[in-house]
């Protein structure tokens, strides 16, 4: 259900806690079958369970919990943006609208053409770098502007 | 003025381990096992230093080792806060990116003390990069013999690993840590039992934050009482402020504690546009709100911060001059909360979404004349009222912004609109 790539970096993951514990891995684990499927359907959740001993329930409650997962599929790209108060404060609503009117899309949605997801997030731990978001869970885009995020944008592909 | 965080980091390319051991890494550990320090004497130097830890909570490093039972027979864990993720706080992520090795080398200090030979460092999943640069700075350390079996040949062994966070603000509480690194959701547990007596796995376990363990290094190797004298007494050392919001060089400085807020706001760069600073959270979105002239008459210490009725928290000062609305600022906050809140205790569960809604609806012009006593009342009912410190953190900005700027408050259920931009 997973490539071999894939399973040999979960096993990596296993092995970093005591032999009795590989449900440790489980959130890792979900995070790389993501970035192989794009998202978490119920068969690869189911996968995961199977691969970790672990109870299909206890694997969807951490997917469902932590928000970074996608429990249904998105664009090539996702971009979550920041809008927290100290983004706020250096113009993350203008953003926002921005990129909403570009992309014309709210947040929660998909362009038509399946390319790109826009996500509202909470803090990302970089207001020094505000406003900022976050593609595709990977890259921090920091101290964005208009002509930024047009850049952005025209690099994805 | 002394740096210890952040010292010889120009240019952001200084992070890897030959970078740290030129400006003295790893020296106290090699002084450790040179001198023969006792775990005793290493716990000691920590609390002649008055480290407090750096997360939020201010409670004394030193004595939270002493915690750990020493003759203990099965494992042991430490474990690393880098779960940063408190509206405002950016400086975990610096020292991680920029200085992981000083971090590295804190912990493996923290470990021989505790007589600990496995560690966590669990770094929030949006930091994708500055977790893979964690570990790259980890493979160093094994590489070169300071992490692994029998380090430096001492005859002490301890591994550490990076967990990655994927995205719950609830985790940098840190028995929802615990239970997030054991494969569960982040849901925080009652205590007690303390972590020192039952922590991961069930197991004795210490957990400090980031910039705590990356502040032991040169308190070993220059003493606790040096460490002590660069801020103020019970308030040891310098610290890291994330400077965020309406400044005109947002970033992290790192000061002695008791330097005046003015200061740090020089070293920012002053008010972005020269306008009036209105407003500061002195210590993270969570800590209560201050005028800003009560914040230009402060000290950045633990004490003298919350002697003027708030807290120095994590450090994170999020600046707000008069063109902010104060209403939609705790709207954006209260909102945060009713989003991250894990759901296990009612009054948090419930009692966030309804004082969003409330501060919301008196945002959108329809706030009722009852509103205020309501809010207040609400948080009276959450506060103290759950298993962990987030329906503390949801009530305290709403007390501290009605308390400070209730005429705004008012005028918005008055006349369905904002002073600020009328």
């Amino acid at each position: 259900m997973l490539g071999s790539e894939s399973l040999k970096k979960i096993d990596k993951e296993v092995a970093k806690y005591p032999p009795d514990q590989k449900q440790s891995a489980v959130m890792a684990a979900l995070r790389i079958a993501q970035e192989e499927k794009g998202w978490l359907s119920p068969e690869t959740m189911g996968f995961v369970a199977d691969y970790l001993d672990m109870e299909p329930i206890a694997v969807f409650e951490v997917a469902s919990f932590y928000n970074m997962y996608n429990l249904e599929p998105v664009g090539k790209y996702k971009i979550t943006l920041c809008t927290n108060l100290p983004c706020a404060l250096s113009g993350a609503n203008d953003v926002a609208s921005y990129l909403k009117e570009k992309l014309g899309i709210g947040f929660n949605e998909t362009t038509a053409d399946g390319k790109i997801t826009l996500k509202e997030g909470e803090c990302f731990g970089s207001c020094g770098y505000a406003p900022v978001f976050l593609l595709n869970n990977r890259k921090m885009c920091g101290s964005l502007s208009f002509a930024e995020v047009d850049r952005i944008l025209a690099e994805l592909e | 003025m002394e740096q210890i965080l952040l010292k010889g980091l120009e240019g952001g390319k200084t992070w890897r381990l030959a970078d740290y051991v030129k400006r003295d890494g790893y020296a106290a550990l090699k002084k450790i096992f040179a001198e023969k320090m006792t775990p005793e004497q290493v716990i000691d130097e920590v609390k002649k230093s008055a480290l407090r830890g750096r997360g939020g909570a201010g409670f004394p490093t030193g004595l939270k080792w002493s915690f750990m039972p020493r003759n203990y027979e099965g494992d042991k864990y430490l474990v690393c806060n880098s779960d940063e993720g408190e509206p405002g706080t950016f400086k975990d992520r610096d020292i991680l990116y920029h200085n992981p090795h000083q971090l590295i080398e804190g912990m493996i200090i923290a470990a021989y003390a505790m007589g600990i030979k496995t560690g966590y460092n669990y770094i929030h999943g949006e930091i994708f990069e500055v977790y893979e640069r964690v570990d790259e700075a980890l493979e160093e350390a094994r590489a070169a013999g300071f992490l692994g079996e029998n380090i430096l040949g001492s005859g002490f062994s301890f591994q550490l690993h990076n967990h990655m966070g994927y995205g719950a603000y609830i985790c940098g509480e840190e028995t929802a840590l615990l239970e997030s690194i054991e494969g569960k959701k982040g849901q925080p547990r009652f205590k007690p039992p303390f972590p020192a007596s039952f922590g991961l796995y069930g197991k004795p376990t210490t957990i400090n934050n980031t910039e705590t363990f990356a502040s032991v290094p040169w308190i070993i190797l220059h003493g606790g009482e040096k460490y002590l004298e660069l801020g103020r007494p019970n308030n040891g050392g310098t610290k890291l402020f994330s400077v965020s919001g309406h400044v005109n060089r947002p970033g992290n400085y790192e000061v002695p504690l008791g330097t005046p807020f003015a200061k740090l706001l020089e070293l920012a760069g002053g008010m972005r546009g020269g306008r009036k600073l209105k407003a500061c959270i002195p210590g993270g979105s969570s800590m209560p709100v201050l005028p800003g002239e009560v914040m230009m008459e402060l000290d950045m210490d633990y004490d003298s911060i919350a002697k003027a009725g708030s807290y120095l928290g994590s450090g994170a000062v999020i600046i707000m001059d008069d063109t902010v609305c104060m209403v939609n600022a705790l709207r954006r906050l209260s909102y945060f909360y009713y989003e991250e809140s894990c759901g296990q205790c009612t009054p948090c569960r419930e009692g966030t979404g309804w004082l969003y809604r409330v501060v919301d609806r008196i945002e959108n012009g329809k706030g009722r004349n009852e509103d205020l006593d309501l809010l207040l009342n609400m948080t009276d009912n959450i506060q103290g009222r759950t298993i962990c410190a987030l329906g503390d953190a949801a009530a305290m900005p709403v007390r501290s912004f009605v308390k400070h700027f209730r005429d705004e408050f008012q005028y918005h259920i008055d006349h369905q609109k904002c002073i600020v931009s009328s």
